[in-house]
């Protein structure tokens, strides 16, 4: 059940059937209500065979030897691959490539690919895979960070991925307020629910054709050729049905093992990982340890701010180096912080790797930061609520990289919305709905209440000099608008946008999304909240200058001028001035088609400086969340009840999609509070499985109550912000600090577990 | 590789030539049949994406046998029969609530709740959370998921009372 209130600004709404502001329904939502839209794991091709992995069960090795004979000799088998078949690059990676295509002489995590064979039928090959032998020397793995990073190099670039110095302002200054903690947070998986999945053929060219589930397209595209060693137009990518991708896709996984396989087999190869190579084979969020020290005038007024952060990136870099960074930049929160003294850290250890996921280092410290605002407006005797409002950024503030936020940040507006949204009712009698629920382990006097309140926030779009950019090309015939974009539909509703956008620009009805492929330029990665802002505005440009070769066309033809030209329901009509105009669009493109392709870019970012200082962002967008949880203290089993929103989005584009960003979001915030962590022994995974890593069920989520702050931003597309990424920021530190309210324990990391709360 | 068998699938008699006996109904389906609408999230009974109808229950088909189906009566997303235009009620009700993101879940989800809806045509919040608690979805946090179900039962309900479909 969710209450959408009507939001702190007028919707800056359309008149137009299915454009934007309205529910337009998704264009594929049909075919995957029916079963028929085609995942890349539905994929299948004449002559087709199956590929599989063989990982390294050791998280530290040398490899003495591999024998593969017997694989070989199996029937059914119809090539095994190990490091010594890699015609290109043995070594990918997604900003840096340091991970080795196949293990040789090392492996360094527990996962790790080793060989991949292909076989007429998956079961053969995973008797295959079986029969591969691997002589291993087992190593003591590094673990810890810590160690690792005083320890000898566990790869030829050393174990420090990054290591940034934000200083900010007069390192001495101190208030007479001082409040510090360390905290610490486990390994949360992405737990898309469809694995990576990916069919590769053979081009006749010699090239490869690769339909995959992946977040960006070119990339991986770049990674397979060098890997294959193919001129990148010989590896052709088509996005395949997506389920689900949260920053765990942007990584190559199977890429570059299938699109090897099908080249040295001359037929198809299809790769489906299971759920417990899923848990293998993508990077996971960075698990950190953080320590924090805050100081304040008695007013709660924030003077000074340390902070040490330890992200463990695990065993290849992925895109620790940003994580690093987006962690250091935002690690005071949205709170005026005058001066600074921040090391951020990611560090190479034997765990799995580490890398992008949803929030993406921001959700690491906003756990730290509203803690110790919590403890901070302890120490001051101030409100919790009102001391985040007195620190509160707003337009014209500086963050701790000296960046003057000169767009939209409502920081003080989502405080003060959140806050004033209903409370739950009081807890239910049904012992369903008590901590435990269907166990009834929780009589109802047991049951202790608990609020909190956290705000967090981070930048949209990619940072520090790395200005990308997107395509997008869009085609009027017949009265058909076309719109093609490489943009990855990942779920969340990209394709929804770009039919709306079309239908607004243009005014038709009907709005065709082409599928995703390598044939038009890059639209960057489906991820850092930055396809509507990025593949969005491409779209709408094209849509934009195919509107005006039809305006100028139909002006030079009628006499009209253009400026009273508008397109309405399908046709080019004169809204005003002395020329009567109407013409069917279907009629007048019937013989000739209005086409554009073009590429769209963001401001430009500088990297920071030795101290961290620079405009190193585009744009940044902020939420509250207010919790509410019931508590069993004595088995410390939670039930959150009620998780309330209010979220800086900009402009609503499309308010049941917002809304499902915005549930789903916070669902991956409770489970983060509560719930999930791939636990790891010695660096394997011991929970690689929806038996025991749990997410959250319909069960488990808590009532979703959400207000919209729509403060157009200036620079963006329709004024809208990436809506995706708050949702799953502050809701974590919001329920924790509920939970402590509840119970009194100070509960420093995060999953909480029982035994945290009981005191075991 | 095993003898032929018969799978009633969807009504229809299908044969399976050259099987593995080791193979699930969620592969056979997906593999052999052409019915890949069932989805392969887990392999072992959790997620709920591979849900189908075995004789009316439901059932997660990658923890059956596909040999050990035979006889029985099995009904897949794609047989179920659509009564509004394109799509069964429950299905209209996802695309128009907005219950569909990435979709992997859906065509379980879509199974589940019919098999609520059957057994109880006027679900609690807790029914509808309960039945659908074996289905996990990582996009929605399910709520418009739950209000799908709620539309559903409401767009049933006016058909019970004035025997039109809307």
């Amino acid at each position: 059940m969710t209450t959408v209130d009507a939001g702190t600004a007028a919707r800056a709404g359309t008149t137009r059937p299915g454009g934007l502001g309205g529910d337009a329904p998704r264009p594929d939502g049909g075919p995957k209500v029916r079963g028929e839209f085609a995942f890349s794991n539905d994929l299948w091709a004449h002559d087709m065979v199956w590929g599989a992995t063989l990982r390294s069960p050791h998280a530290s090795a040398r490899i003495r030897a591999i024998d593969v004979s017997a694989a070989v000799a199996l029937p059914g088998v119809r090539a095994v691959l190990t490091a010594d078949d890699v015609p290109g690059s043995r070594y990918y990676g997604l900003e840096h490539r340091d991970q080795p295509v196949f293990a040789w002489e090392v492996v360094r995590y527990a996962g790790e690919p080793v060989a991949a064979v292909a076989a007429d039928h998956p079961e053969t090959a995973r008797r295959a895979l079986a029969a591969i032998v691997v002589d291993y020397e087992l190593l003591t793995p590094v673990c810890d960070p810590e160690a690792a990073l005083t320890g000898p190099d566990l790869h030829p670039d050393g174990n420090t991925f990054r290591r940034l110095l934000v200083n900010k302002g007069d390192r001495t200054a101190r208030g007479p307020v001082v409040v510090e903690g360390t905290y610490e947070l486990g390994m949360q998986d992405q737990a898309f629910l469809g694995p990576e999945a990916g069919l590769a053929s053979p081009g006749d060219d010699g090239g490869i054709d690769l339909v995959v589930s992946t977040q960006w397209l070119h990339n991986d595209r770049d990674q397979i050729a060098e890997c294959l060693g193919l001129a990148p137009d010989k590896v052709r990518l088509t996005l395949g049905g997506v389920g689900g991708a949260f920053g765990g896709r942007e990584d190559v996984s199977l890429q570059v093992h299938a699109s090897l396989l099908a080249q040295r087999v001359g037929r198809p190869v299809k790769m489906v990982y299971s759920r417990e190579e899923s848990f293998l084979g993508h990077v996971h969020r960075h698990p950190g340890r953080l320590w924090m020290r805050h100081s304040a005038d008695h007013d709660g007024t924030i003077v000074s701010y340390e902070a040490r952060i330890v992200l463990d990136g695990g065993a290849y870099r992925s895109s620790s180096y940003h994580v690093v960074a987006n962690a250091a930049c935002f690690s005071a929160g949205p709170y005026n912080t005058p001066n600074a003294v921040v090391e951020g850290l990611g560090v190479r250890t034997n765990n799995p790797p580490c890398g992008a996921m949803r929030g993406f280092g921001a959700v690491q410290v906003c756990f730290a930061h509203e803690a110790q605002m919590d403890r901070l407006a302890d120490a001051c005797g101030i409100d919790r609520v009102e001391l985040r409002l007195r620190n509160a950024m707003a337009p014209g503030d500086t963050l701790l990289t000296g960046q003057v936020i000169d767009g939209a940040l409502p920081v003080a507006e989502v405080i003060r919305a959140a806050a004033a949204l209903p409370m739950p009712g009081p807890a239910p009698a049904d012992p369903m709905a008590r901590p435990g629920g269907a166990g009834r382990t929780t009589d109802g006097p047991d049951v202790v209440r608990g609020v909190g309140f956290a705000v967090g926030f981070k930048n949209l779009m990619y940072a520090e000099g790395y200005d990308d950019d997107s395509h997008g090309a869009c085609r009027l015939e017949r009265g058909v608008v076309t719109v093609t974009c490489a943009a990855a539909e990942v779920g969340q509703g990209f394709v929804t946008l770009c039919q709306q956008i079309g239908r607004e620009v243009l005014g038709v009805a009907d709005v065709v999304v082409a599928p995703a492929d390598t044939a038009i330029g890059s639209a960057g990665s489906t991820s850092a909240s930055r396809q509507t802002w990025m593949s969005g505005g491409a779209v709408e440009k094209a849509c934009r200058s195919v509107r005006a070769q039809v305006v100028a066309h139909v002006a030079a033809a009628t006499g009209a001028a253009a400026a009273d030209l508008d397109l309405v329901d399908g046709h080019v009509v004169a809204v005003s001035g002395p020329v009567a105009v109407s013409i069917d669009l279907a009629e007048l493109t019937a013989e000739r088609s209005f086409t554009d392709s073009v590429r769209f870019q963001h401001r430009t970012t500088s990297p920071l400086d030795a101290d961290g200082q620079g405009d190193a962002h585009v744009s940044f967008a902020c939420a509250a969340h207010r919790a509410v949880v019931d508590v069993d203290p004595e088995l410390g089993l939670v039930r959150v009840v009620q998780v309330a929103t209010a979220q800086d989005v900009g402009r609503v584009l499309n308010p049941t999609a917002a809304l499902g960003q915005i549930e789903g979001g916070i669902a991956q915030g409770v489970g983060l509070a509560v719930m999930e962590e791939l636990l790891l022994s010695d660096g394997r995974p011991r929970n690689p499985s929806f038996t025991d890593y749990l997410i959250p069920t319909s069960l488990d989520v808590p009532e979703v109550v959400v207000d919209w702050v729509e403060v157009p931003e200036p620079d963006a597309p329709f004024g809208a912000k990436g809506i995706g990424e708050p949702p799953v920021i502050s809701s974590t530190p919001a329920v924790v600090a509920a939970i402590r309210a509840a119970t009194g324990k100070p509960l420093v990391r995060v999953p909480v577990r029982p035994g945290d709360i009981v005191g075991l | 590789m095993s003898d032929p068998y018969v799978l009633t699938v969807n009504g229809a008699e299908r044969r399976v030539d050259d099987a593995w006996l080791g193979e699930s109904l969620l592969y056979v389906l997906r593999e052999r049949l052409g019915l890949p609408g069932s989805k392969t999230g887990c392999e072992q009974g959790e997620c709920g994406s591979c849900s189908v109808a075995v004789d009316g229950e439901l059932v997660c088909a990658c923890l059956v046998l596909a040999a050990s189906a035979v006889g029985t009566t099995i009904t897949t997303v794609e047989g179920l029969q659509p009564e509004r235009g394109d799509f069964t009620d429950v299905q209209r009700a996802f695309v128009d609530e907005g219950a569909v993101q990435c979709g992997f879940c859906t065509p379980g989800l879509v199974m589940a709740v019919h098999d609520l809806l059957d057994r109880t045509p006027e679900p609690s919040d807790l029914d509808i959370r309960e039945a659908i608690s074996g289905n996990l979805c990582r996009c929605t946090g399910y709520g418009r998921v739950v209000a799908a179900v709620e539309a559903a039962v409401a767009v049933r309900r006016g058909v019970a009372a004035s025997g039109v479909a809307p």
